[in-house]
């Protein structure tokens, strides 16, 4: 193994990472603010991907499917959280799970309604296209690099909004005591709907990031919701500090784990098997570590 | 989703005479129609119905369920249909899975299963049936066929599939025929659509070619991120990873790349310059492999059922086994344990116009069989 | 005197009986099947509904339970059919009651040792540590070789009970129909012990609970392995019914549809697996006749019960639970 192959795995980690936190952030400010748990969250990914393929598909422009993806997203959020889960804000989790299970097959279906059942052609724009060479000798995809940058940006943008603007203090004020902002005067309905959206728009973003290296296509969003989970819970659920470095954690380990564990099993096992078994291990490698990070902590590493 | 397509209302709406019939045909169809892989189960259908209402033969009735690429659910529908529709035949089934969890209980209760796709290794050897017939493939062949293929120009070939039964098939198949090293052989996730950590090994390995096989989303989300690697390595795969159905999604990365098929739609020969015309006419799409093997498996049945009763069961059985019908993709007939015997072309993904498609560019085996025909004992 | 709700779910009982013996009757085997859908999926929500609907503990992997009880019926029935022993020599076998035996200490095992990390954990972090549990299970399943991987595993002749030819739809539906009115009696017989109440105290109050010297851990833990048993009795005759055990019985899908299974009846009560069960095999045969686009209507469906519907099935029939 050479230092450019690590390099390159560790960088496709990071990658990985950026994207886990685009879709857990969105999950954990709304666990935050309105103690929901939202399982829908993956739905508006692929909401956000479908809006980019199909705007840019008729544009020609990436940068306006970009831009779609943000508001088709943040639209459909604000749209659902209207309709049904304001009324789920004072239930349990157990009908949070249910209601946004049942979004997930309506979601789904009817999508597939819309744009019918063959995946969708979405490709990266031109300026982003091909590799880079890296100092130490690496070639890495551009894109992937502008998604790291955009990634951390917003990371450092979301940070920036909460700890800086009016907002921001809200939400924090919402997380600490929802009874204490309605009685500063806050519209708290509005607000709820406003981080909602906002919820929502960072998952459009990351599917349609995500679906130009990937494949546009119903149920994408599924694979992608589940890791989102397993990083807010390391993170502890709530902590947007928690999500990035949890997210982070999660996207270097499991990408180091595919790559590490069937090579270290060969020096063990043949080819073939340590293959299999180290496929096998790798995929399931991010659950062990979770268990045994809420076995020491049951709160997640940050807890709020 | 139940569809009864009565073929007399289309016959007449046609202007097609019907030819003679011994006896009424129950076709049950179980396929793929919503989830994720819905678009082959759509094509199985659609290619399938196209040859029933090209016939206008108004006895042969078909039945068609949604599985949801559930296997339970295809127990279910199958059960379903033999036990409240007396369906006389099943077919449709997409997934090897799916399959192996229908195909025992269906023959066990004296049904056809005429498969449209699904080939598992099982069933084409210890676990082959009278009943059972395949008028696909046997699923390891398109990959034997690029292991021929490879050895052409390839020396050292990096090989990966998804971590399930039909990835190991896979890259067993391949193996069986290529000559030259293997450098690498991985397994990757289920459903995984994040490929960077294997195109960094790939990149890493020295290999002078690729054989990957990763159907659905997945095989797309591995070509577009391969092509923006700069990774000059050449790609090869199967065709289920290049079929018509995903190619559109791939776009300018599928460009070039060498795949197998037992068809393609540029196939020189009548019975293919018919289908691919009447699926266009009546589907407004290029047909993929999935609708070839839809419509043949429909031909077959048809074929057999002009000839003879189906009710009784070995007559219509050596119907069947003789294939009277015209394949668009060339000559086909039956190997002992009910699988085809064709040829298996090597393809080139070209852009026609605005179109991505397949053209064919060689061919790796002529008169391939299987492997496992050895072992069926009937 | 009896009550209004134990009216209806005699009635429940007995609907679902005639219904299978009237189809028999009738030579409609299907419904006799869709009939025995209904008992087993209703069993293994009863399990469920011993951990989610007494103890409060939603687990959002029960899935996984389901599947250890298909795969002890696949694993111990193809062995018991092909002859090969299994490891240590052990011989499979084709007896339910023992399958069920095996199904449910395995479920056991598996139990303790997911219910020992999350039950420390409460609220949103134990739904998704049991989801990450079931999810790394599945993802086990999908890739072990030695029992069809993904493919699954068939099971080509339905395993024997005492006395009965299993094979026959009825008698499996007896059976089945048995399995879940035993399971139903267990719940109830619990729900009234002393264990039940303690449980009920832990539900609602933790701290109260401590106060008046219960260790909520072990009750907890104690009702969620039993949960886990019951429900791997029923996936080993969900096998048995499909003669098919694959790792999508183990899937993320599977357990919310558990859970869906429970709301839908109305949550906190008895029969109320059963009577989700129920409505769901039937929603999901009719609408699927219907269009192709079921699953978005099963939405909705699901989505308005909860919303507007909370007490389900049960609750429009019985009225609402009555708090002691």
């Amino acid at each position: 193994m050479t230092a450019a192959l690590a390099i390159e795995q560790l960088l496709n980690g990071l990658q990985l990472g950026v994207m886990l936190f685009l879709m857990a952030a969105g999950l954990t400010l709304i666990f935050g603010v309105m103690g929901l748990i939202n399982l829908a969250h993956g739905s508006l990914y692929m909401v956000g991907a479908f809006a980019c393929a199909a705007v840019a598909s008729l544009t020609g422009s990436f940068w306006l499917g970009l831009i779609a993806s943000l508001a088709a997203a943040a639209a459909a959020g604000a749209i659902i959280e209207v309709l049904v889960i304001r009324r789920l804000y004072s239930r349990d989790h157990l009908d949070q799970v249910l209601a946004t299970f049942a979004l997930i097959l309506i979601f789904s279906e009817g999508t597939r309604w819309v744009f019918g059942s063959f995946p969708l052609y979405l490709n990266i724009p031109s300026i982003l296209q091909g590799a880079v060479s890296l100092p130490g000798g690496v070639q890495y995809p551009a894109y992937r690099l502008a998604v790291i940058a955009a990634g951390g940006l917003i990371a450092l943008g979301l940070a920036a909004l909460i700890t800086r603007t009016r907002l921001g203090i809200r939400i924090r004020a919402g997380e600490n005591d929802r009874e204490m902002i309605g009685a500063l005067g806050v519209d708290i309905r509005t607000l709820y709907t406003v981080v909602f959206a906002l919820g929502a728009a960072l998952a459009g973003l990351a599917g349609a990031l995500v679906g130009a290296l990937q494949s546009v296509q119903v149920g994408m969003g599924e694979p992608v919701l589940i890791l989102a989970f397993v990083v807010i819970v390391i993170g502890g659920i709530g902590s947007i500090k928690g999500a990035f470095l949890a997210a982070l954690l999660v996207g270097v380990v499991d990408t180091m784990g595919r790559f590490l564990l069937p090579h270290l099993l060969a020096t063990v096992l043949p080819p073939s098997e340590a293959g299999t078994i180290g496929g096998s291990a790798s995929s399931m490698l991010i659950y062990i570590m979770m268990a045994f990070i809420l076995a020491f902590r049951p709160r997640g590493l940050f807890a709020a | 989703m139940k569809t009864i397509l009565s073929a007399a209302a289309l016959a007449l709406s046609l202007g097609v005479s019907s030819t003679a019939m011994a006896a009424p045909v129950k076709i049950g169809m179980i396929t793929t129609l919503s989830g994720g892989g819905a678009g082959l189960g759509v094509d199985t259908r659609d290619g399938f119905m196209l040859a029933i209402k090209r016939a206008g033969n108004e006895d042969v009735t078909v039945v068609i369920e949604d599985d949801a690429q559930k296997p339970e659910m295809a127990v279910q529908l199958a059960d379903k249909m033999i036990q409240q529709e007396n369906v006389d035949i099943l077919t449709g089934i997409v997934w090897s899975n799916l399959l192996m969890a229908v195909q025992p209980g269906a023959v066990a209760q004296g049904k056809f299963y005429v498969s449209t796709n699904a080939a598992p290794a099982p069933l084409a050897g210890k676990g082959c049936s009278p009943l059972y017939f395949n008028a696909a493939y046997q699923n390891d062949n398109l990959h034997e066929a690029m292991g021929q293929y490879a050895n052409e120009a390839h020396k050292k070939m990096f090989i990966l599939a998804p971590n399930y039964p039909a990835g190991k098939d896979s890259l067993t198949g391949f193996k069986r025929y290529f000559k030259g090293e293997v450098v690498s052989e991985i397994y990757t996730k289920l459903g995984q659509t994040d490929y960077a950590a294997e195109i960094a090994q790939i990149r890493a390995s020295g290999a002078d070619g690729v054989f990957m096989f990763l159907p659905g989303g997945m095989g797309i989300a591995f070509m577009k991120q391969f092509a923006q690697s700069g990774v000059e390595t050449p790609v090869m795969g199967p065709g289920f990873s290049f079929s018509q159905d995903v190619l559109p999604a791939i776009g300018d990365a599928a460009l070039g790349v060498k795949n197998s098929g037992q068809w393609s739609h540029d196939l020189d020969n009548e019975a293919n310059k018919t289908f691919v015309d009447a699926f266009k006419a009546e589907y407004n799409r290029l047909p993929s492999i999935y609708a070839m093997q839809g419509y043949d498996a429909a031909q077959m049945i048809l074929s057999a059922a002009a000839k003879a009763d189906v009710k009784d069961t070995d007559a219509f059985r050596a119907e069947l086994l003789k294939a009277d019908f015209q394949s668009p993709r060339g000559k086909f007939k039956f190997n002992t344990n009910q699988h085809p015997i064709q040829d298996i072309y090597v393809r080139e993904v070209v852009k026609e116009g605005d179109t991505y498609t397949n053209k064919i560019v060689g061919t790796a085996f002529t008169d391939h069989g299987d492997a496992y025909a050895q072992d069926c004992k009937m | 005197m009896i009550s209004r709700e134990w009216t209806v779910n005699a009635a429940l009982a007995l609907a679902l009986l005639a219904a299978a013996i009237a189809a028999e009757a009738a030579g409609q085997v299907f419904y006799i099947t869709l009939a025995t859908r209904i008992a087993i999926l209703g069993l293994a929500a009863t399990g469920l509904n011993l951990a989610l609907g007494l103890g409060g503990l939603v687990s959002f992997g029960h899935a996984v339970f389901f599947g250890i009880g298909g795969y002890a019926a696949g694993i111990l029935g193809s062995h018991a059919f092909s002859g090969d022993p299994m490891i240590f020599g052990l011989e499979g076998s084709n007896s339910m009651p023992l399958i069920w035996l095996v199904a449910a200490l395995a479920a056991a095992v598996a139990g303790v040792v997911i219910g020992v990390i999350s039950i420390r954990t409460s609220g949103v972090y134990f739904i998704m540590i049991t989801l990450a549990f079931a999810q790394m299970l599945y993802y086990f399943a999908i890739s072990w070789p030695a029992y069809g991987g993904e493919d699954g595993l068939s099971i080509f002749v339905r395993n024997a009970f005492p006395g009965m030819n299993t094979m026959k739809p009825l008698s499996f539906f007896l059976i089945s129909f048995g399995a879940l009115m035993a399971g139903i009696a267990i719940l109830a017989v619990l729900r009234g012990s002393r264990f039940g109440s303690a449980l009920d105290v832990v539900r609602q109050n933790e701290v109260r609970a401590a106060a008046v010297g219960i260790n909520p851990f072990p009750v907890k833990l104690t009702a969620f392995v039993l949960s886990a048993m019951i429900t791997a009795v029923a996936g080993a005759l969900y096998a048995d019914l499909n003669r098919f055990v694959s790792p999508s019985m183990m899937s993320w899908h599977m357990s919310g549809e558990l859970i869906v299974l429970i709301i839908l009846g109305g949550t906190g009560r008895l029969f109320g697996p059963m009577a989700g069960a129920a409505l769901f095999v039937l929603i999901e045969h009719n609408l699927g006749e219907l269009t192709e686009r079921w699953q978005f209507f099963l939405g909705l469906i699901l989505l308005v019960t909860v919303l507007f519907a909370r007490g389900g099935v049960l609750g429009f029939l019985a009225g609402k639970v009555r708090h002691g």
